[in-house]
């Protein structure tokens, strides 16, 4: 952890612990008003339950050239990425790509040639539509580690995480308050429900809040195609290439439009925001990502609309190169953001219960 | 160059409110705006809460809070001094102001915590009075309203009773426009430490000033010079107690301390000079404003222990430490020994604290000790010992414009034509001292709005 950004956020949390006037547009501030002094966990959990919306930026009488200059949502988003880097497994990937969109774009290039390797070397073994291409089996052998995985090297991150903010034995109810405040994104709403201070200074609107919703029910409609394409696989004995009119593609499509689209929208939303009022170093992290996964969600139509053409197996190589990408990278990267959120959710709910 | 049927002098919630609703009398407007657009809003964009009568529950507003309960309250808190048709009138008016608020995009949240007394008379703001002038500001735009930052009015002309025109500086440069209407809505003179002090005397050179650096009443006297009717002394201004830390101007709400029941409160020799546990807080931190300002060097030292240090809201500003009294005194540039005797004569007439009960008052006072302290007389013994410096900051002045109840101003011959006023800069009108938590608002939208009405029918 780096102590400068914790003692920063902690300076202007004592600030508004003695103000309190946001108290109302999200989560944070309740948390935080529940404290005297905050613990370098303390801020990590604020840190954590704040999403950026900025509303408290834009309300605050203290920012600069006030001399408490407060810019909470900056000091915020500065020590929540460095908790995600400093509880990643394993280190040296950690502080490689929030901060470097470069990075992010390296190792996309790097998973395009791995797939096309392998499709080149392996191959198929006489499977139908993408299994000629590569074979079922080299398809499960490549993503069922890079699926897996991250999601250990997850787990890891986020044990420490919650040993850190002081989390105690999880129980039902903490976790449906928790999923149900996801679910809806209520505090991108803000308290008031006008939504978020992002793309037009101190004007409220829902636009992140609903860009950010078609990302992540279009990332879990895709997910939910892959997942029952493994039970049609696996339980039922009904192996891949899908009709249209299947599970599996019907979310697919519908998933991956919604995902692309809202990749689009969220770079377009950010591009107008004031990246002071964010976590100014992460920019380009943060766009490679979006990019990242709007590109994976496109080439997966992309690969449904061409996949009976010449260029399937190309296009296959991009896409799954893609999707690699990404879940690899997730533990350090911006997708790493839900899983922390989620894990500030529960833990909040537990200090209100 | 447009030509403006009103000028509005000012960028706080009066002026705001009297520029939305005559320009939605149809009335081309222009607000000029002294501070910078960072520092735009005055001291509203320091306020947290409005305080409103209702017959019934009412946006954020818990129960009821009628006109006479109201006035009631008010009437305490000034000893009278009080014009009673104008004060009723904005009580009666603000009922409706809640809902014109939410139209014009202003945002109500539940009490804050720490403030739950409050619930029932006062909504709060959303995101606190600087939410409040943004969401003005951009509804104020959707209508037409032009604004200038950085538009220093320096003069308005009067003859025969109304404003012929209007001087402002901008950009380096000066402007002369010819509106047909104005309202000042400037707010009072306090940060002008010049004319706090011919008022005041010197002392006046060591207060904080707790808001906006832009209110120096440059139009105020202006127009007070011209013979505009005054009301109120300038003498008069609200002063409560503040961390002697906050800076000199626009510290807010946060350089408050709310430790003082729980503290003895010493001056610069080491001697105490008041009871500090006279009443709750809110109902006295006012008047320590004035305490403060008659000790030497206005300073005052609140001195607590452990066993206190968790009962009140935190301050901006961290304590003051030590584990002995003396280095305590030392933290504070105070004499050791003169303060050890200080508490250590307090500790003795301190009695039975078994009743203590940090929210009410508790009857747990001194015996036989002058100054006695009446409520929460617990010993400070346990260590470490804590400290703040306390010194006057002034909130507001009550030397203002005096108008009727159509925000109108006057001269000894009569109602001036064009010239309406609002906010702090008439509050004088109807308090004369003292001073009600959530008023100041009040008095601002209610009569913001009375006299942008009244100007746009004059200018239309
Ligand atoms: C820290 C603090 C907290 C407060 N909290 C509350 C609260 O919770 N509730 C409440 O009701 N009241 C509160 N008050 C009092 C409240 O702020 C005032 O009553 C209210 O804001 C007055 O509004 P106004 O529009 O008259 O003045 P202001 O908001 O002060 O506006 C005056 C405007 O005039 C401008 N101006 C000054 N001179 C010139 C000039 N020569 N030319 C052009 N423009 C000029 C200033 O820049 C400013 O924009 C608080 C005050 C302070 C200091
Ligand atoms: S962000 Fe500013 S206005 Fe909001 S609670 Fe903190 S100090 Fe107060
Ligand atoms: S940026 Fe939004 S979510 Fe974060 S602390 Fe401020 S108001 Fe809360």
């Amino acid at each position: 952890m780096q102590t400068d950004l914790i003692q920063e956020a902690r300076r202007q949390a004592e600030i508004c612990n003695a103000c309190r006037y946001c108290e109302g547009y999200c989560s944070v501030f309740p948390a935080l008003h529940a404290n005297r002094a905050f613990t370098d966990g303390d801020i990590t959990q604020l840190a954590n339950l704040c999403h950026n919306c900025r509303g408290c930026y834009y309300a605050c009488q203290y920012t600069a050239p006030h001399e408490f200059d407060l810019n909470l949502p900056a000091a915020l988003a500065e020590v929540r990425r460095d908790s995600w880097e400093s509880y990643a497994w394993p280190q040296p990937l950690a502080r490689r790509f929030h901060t470097h969109g470069a990075a992010i774009v390296t190792a996309l290039v790097v998973g395009f040639a791995l797939l096309f390797a392998a499709i080149k070397m392996i191959g198929s073994a006489g499977g139908e539509g993408f299994y000629a291409a590569l074979s079922h089996n080299a398809m499960v052998a490549i993503f069922a580690p890079a699926f897996l995985l991250p999601l250990a090297s997850l787990g890891i991150g986020l044990r420490r995480y919650w040993h850190d903010v002081g989390g105690i034995g999880i129980r039902i109810s903490h976790l449906t308050k928790a999923f149900g405040r996801a679910a809806k994104m209520k505090d991108l709403a803000a308290g008031h429900g006008d939504g978020c201070n992002f793309e037009d200074e101190d004007r409220f609107s829902q636009g992140r809040r609903h860009v950010h919703q078609a990302i992540m029910y279009g990332f879990l409609l895709c997910f939910a195609s892959t997942s029952t394409a493994t039970v049609m696989h696996y339980v039922f004995d009904m192996p891949a290439p899908y009709p249209l009119l299947s599970l599996p593609k019907l979310l697919g499509v519908v998933g991956g439009i919604i995902l692309t689209l809202g990749c689009i929208g969220m770079i377009m939303l950010k591009r107008k925001s004031d990246p002071t009022l964010g976590d100014a170093k992460a920019w380009g992290g943060d766009m490679a990502f979006v990019a990242l996964l709007g590109f994976v969600g496109f080439s997966g139509l992309a690969l449904y609309a061409l996949g009976a053409s010449t260029a399937m197996p190309a296009l296959l190589a991009i896409h799954l190169g893609a999707v690699l990408t990404f879940f690899l990278l997730t533990p350090f990267t911006k997708m790493a953001h839900g899983f922390y959120r989620l894990a500030a959710l529960i833990r909040d709910a537990q200090r209100v219960s | 160059m447009t030509h403006y049927d009103i000028a509005v002098i000012g960028g706080g919630n009066a002026a705001l409110c009297a520029a939305m609703t005559a320009a939605e009398s149809g009335a081309k407007v222009l607000i000029l705006e002294t501070a910078p657009k960072a520092y735009r809003g005055g001291n509203s964009r320091h306020t947290r809460n409005f305080r409103c009568m209702h017959t019934g529950p009412l946006g954020p507003l818990v129960e009821t809070y009628s006109e006479d309960e109201y006035f009631e309250d008010l009437l305490k808190v000034t000893k009278g001094k009080t014009n009673e048709a104008l004060a009723r009138l904005a009580i009666r008016t603000s009922e409706e102001c809640l809902p014109w608020m939410q139209d014009h995009g202003v945002r109500f949240q539940p009490s804050l915590s720490g403030t739950l007394s409050l619930g029932r008379t006062n909504a709060f703001f959303m995101g606190g009075g600087k939410s409040l002038v943004n969401a003005y500001y951009r509804t104020a735009d959707k209508l037409g309203v032009d604004v200038l930052y950085e538009a220093a009015v320096t003069h308005l002309e009067l003859s025969e009773n109304a404003v012929q025109w209007v001087d402002y500086t901008h950009e380096g440069k000066s402007h002369r426009i010819t509106p047909k209407a104005v309202v000042v809505a400037s707010g009072g003179f306090q940060a002008d430490t010049d004319w706090l002090t011919r008022a005041w005397g010197p002392a006046a050179q060591n207060f904080l000033i707790r808001g906006t650096p832009y209110n120096r009443g440059i139009v105020l006297a202006d127009l007070l010079e011209q013979g505009v009717s005054q009301v109120g002394d300038a003498d008069q201004c609200h002063a409560v107690a503040i961390d002697g830390r906050a800076p000199k101007y626009d510290g807010g709400i946060v350089t408050r301390l709310d430790c003082v029941p729980f503290s003895i409160v010493v001056n610069k020799d080491a001697e105490r000079f008041y009871d500090e546990g006279e009443d709750v807080w809110p109902k006295r931190y006012a008047i320590w404003g004035r305490l403060v300002a008659a000790q030497p060097d206005q300073v005052g030292h609140v001195v607590i222990d452990s066993k206190s240090i968790d009962l009140f809201m935190p301050s901006v500003f961290p304590p003051l430490k030590a584990d002995t009294l003396e280095e305590l005194a030392a933290l504070m540039d105070i004499d050791g020994a003169k303060l050890k005797d200080t508490v250590e004569t307090f500790n003795t007439a301190c009695g039975d604290t078994s009743d203590f009960h940090p929210t009410e008052l508790d009857g747990v006072a001194t015996s036989g000790l002058s100054p006695a302290k009446t409520n929460w007389a617990r010993p400070i013994t346990d260590p470490p010992f804590y400290g703040y410096s306390l010194r006057t900051g002034v909130t507001f002045t009550y030397l203002g414009l005096k108008v009727d109840e159509n925000a109108q101003c006057s001269t000894d011959t009569g109602p001036i034509k064009n010239l309406w006023a609002a906010g702090e800069t008439m509050a004088g009108s109807i308090l004369g001292q003292g001073y009600l938590a959530g008023y100041g608002m009040t008095i601002g939208t209610v009569f913001g709005r009375i006299a942008g009405r009244e100007a746009a029918a004059y200018a239309n």
